[in-house]
């Protein structure tokens, strides 16, 4: 939008500096000055004292959890969200709406209301309760208890992700294929998989960076043990309530880290998938 | 397509169950209240060594620490601690209620399973500069206080309580002016924090009040950890026992033959080893020769208990913390 299209009292410099002014004081004071001191805490009692609460046994196992819990919540909704959205956005069918807002539901249910629902389900005074104990199947405080509470809050990352961009692209490309005698799975493989690359890689960037930073579900679940069923954000907090500040923010740096990393990844798949789309339109 | 997550997510189930039945009771696990990690950390270590000593097999104590009620409904939910140590009589009444605790647990380990004891007490800044020595320099105009919230915290309802019984002697049972007290005490609160941790925060790290009211376990880390020329400990004319009850979880130690290390876990708690750390990180012992080996930190106090002052749990839920009762009525009138 150019300032030409703007009244003329919006574009005068005086206004536009007070703006630009203000959005930058903001900026500054909400999220750059916590980010800020996330790293100047952690590194208050020495590089060597950051580096040692790392090396912690229970910070390590606290970031090896994180870390497993990625690794299984990431591919299956990564393989979840391209089937919603493959199916949402390529085919009608009664319940469609439907799918649409279930799919979408996690971004708007409270994360705790994840996690105590899941309790109702799972635990053992839950629905399933008694059948899960008489088969001796743990799920709630327990690694699969994590995974599912994640899974529900970062359902949504690829699917929202591909949704309008597997509208926008319509049917036409597999309608070819179709007609040149692909298969379904080589339709997939060949053509609707490459024209959603960028927009797929940028979905899973983000889920990722939310299952590893998941708080409010995972708490409910976890049970808290040390060394076991703590996650990293979780292990921040416990650390921060032992008078541990510096070794809280030292953990709490990691995952600012893997932030920032997940902002330049997106960020350069933005450059990518633009520059790809602007030459798919030429 | 859209049933993949699912089955995945059954095949890992069934994957994770696994280990969990296979875990023979090589470790055990102790829920535990919020405040007490540091001295869990240290009762672990030594009973750890103990244990390898008689039996030349290394057991790993797991630690769980949240507010006790939150552990209480999360051992309901299926959380699998072979132990509790909790600050609240009531949150093991809870489990024994279910089943999962036995009926008769205060008489399975000595002193009604209450291994140590502690009591609300007065921090001060350092030089005690609003001259605090008992709870009636608590209502005056110029004192603010800190202490949680006695809807959410099990510490602040001691706190309370204390302040109910200081009250009911000072008036000679006159209930009306007891609850006018009570009533301005309660004015006087500048922060109400949900759990006692996040009222140490409050008053040490925000700097707001001046008078921190907390278990004298809590008083004494803090000046451990934050210096002890900051800040000075004012013990009360009289404050309140407050239990720290045990308990073998039997529900999950009868499934896991964990019941005998569990037993034993919890009897440590009581031997002279076991007092001694307790004792050193603040807590009051039942032990006599090491409560005299640690006389000189704790001063004397008069202690009323909740079951003769009160009449036990039961009614004073139900007279002070039920939903109308009598907290609600001295916090709405302000």
């Amino acid at each position: 939008m150019s300032a030409a299209g703007l009244p003329r009292g919006a574009s005068s410099g005086w206004s536009r500096h007070v703006l630009l002014g203000s959005v930058l004081l903001v900026t500054a004071i909400v999220i750059g000055a916590p980010v800020l001191a996330v790293f100047v805490q952690a590194l208050s009692q020495g590089l060597g004292y950051a580096l040692a609460s790392l090396a912690h046994p229970d910070t390590r196992a606290a970031i090896l959890l994180s870390v497993t819990v990625a690794l299984v919540v990431v591919p299956i909704n990564t393989l979840f969200g391209i089937a919603a959205a493959w199916s949402i956005a390529k085919f009608r069918f009664p319940g469609r709406k439907l799918l649409l807002a279930i799919v979408e539901l996690p971004f708007s249910v409270s994360p705790i209301v994840a996690g105590i629902s899941y309790l109702f389900v799972y635990g053992g005074q839950g629905l399933f309760g008694p059948f899960l104990e008489a088969h001796d199947l743990k799920i709630m405080f327990a690694l699969p208890g994590i995974i599912l509470a994640t899974t529900f809050v970062t359902a949504p990352f690829v699917a929202r992700e591909l949704l309008p961009l597997m509208q926008l692209q319509g049917n036409s490309d597999e309608e070819v294929a179709a007609t040149l005698g692909a298969n379904g799975w080589q339709t997939f493989f060949r053509v609707t998989l490459p024209n959603i690359r960028w927009g797929l890689l940028y979905g899973v960037v983000l889920c990722n960076a939310r299952v590893l930073g998941e708080f409010g579900a995972v708490s409910i679940v976890s049970g808290n043990i040390r060394g076991e069923t703590n996650t990293l954000p979780l292990h921040v907090e416990l650390l921060y309530h032992d008078y541990n500040a510096a070794g809280a923010f030292a953990a709490a740096a990691v995952l600012t880290v893997v932030a920032l990393v997940t902002l330049l990844v997106k960020t350069l798949l933005e450059r990518v998938s633009g520059q790809a789309g602007a030459r798919r339109g030429h | 397509m859209r049933r993949l997550p699912f089955v995945t997510a059954a095949v890992l189930f069934a994957l994770a169950a696994g280990p969990a039945h296979a875990e023979a009771p090589g470790s055990i696990l102790n829920a535990s209240y919020d405040v007490a990690r540091e001295l869990f950390v240290a009762v672990n270590e030594a009973y750890g060594a103990k244990y390898n000593k008689e039996t030349g097999k290394t057991l790993e104590i797991k630690q769980s620490h949240a507010g006790s009620s939150k552990q209480a409904r999360s051992i309901l939910e299926g959380l699998e601690a072979d132990v509790v140590t909790f600050n609240q009589a009531t949150d093991i009444q809870v489990l024994a209620d279910k089943g999962f605790v036995a009926a008769d647990w205060t008489a399975k380990f000595p002193d009604n399973a209450s291994p140590f004891y502690s009591l609300p007490v007065f921090l001060v800044r350092a030089g005690n500069p609003k001259g605090i020595k008992d709870w009636n320099d608590l209502v005056r105009d110029d004192v603010k206080l800190v202490f949680p919230n006695p809807k959410t915290s099990g510490n602040a309802r001691y706190t309370y309580l204390a302040a109910t019984a200081y009250a009911k002697e000072a008036f000679g049972g006159d209930e009306a002016k007891a609850n006018d007290f009570v009533k301005k005490f309660l004015s006087n609160v500048a922060v109400f924090d949900t759990g006692g941790r996040a009222a140490t925060t409050t008053f040490v790290e925000r700097e707001l009040g001046d008078v921190l009211i907390t278990f004298e376990t809590e008083t004494l880390g803090i000046r451990k950890e934050f210096g002890a020329d900051k800040f000075d400990i004012v013990v009360p004319s009289v404050s309140l026992l407050a239990d720290f009850p045990v308990a073998v979880v039997d529900k999950v130690a009868d499934k896991r033959g964990s019941k005998e290390i569990a037993t034993d876990y919890l009897n440590f708690l009581y031997s002279p080893e076991g007092q001694t750390i307790l004792a050193e990180f603040g807590n009051r012992v039942r032990d006599k020769a090491v409560a005299e080996k640690f006389a000189a930190s704790f001063q004397p106090v008069r202690l009323v208990t909740v079951e003769e002052e009160f009449g036990g749990w039961p009614a004073v839920n139900k007279k002070y913390f039920g939903s109308d009762g009598l907290l609600d009525q001295q916090l709405a009138g302000q």
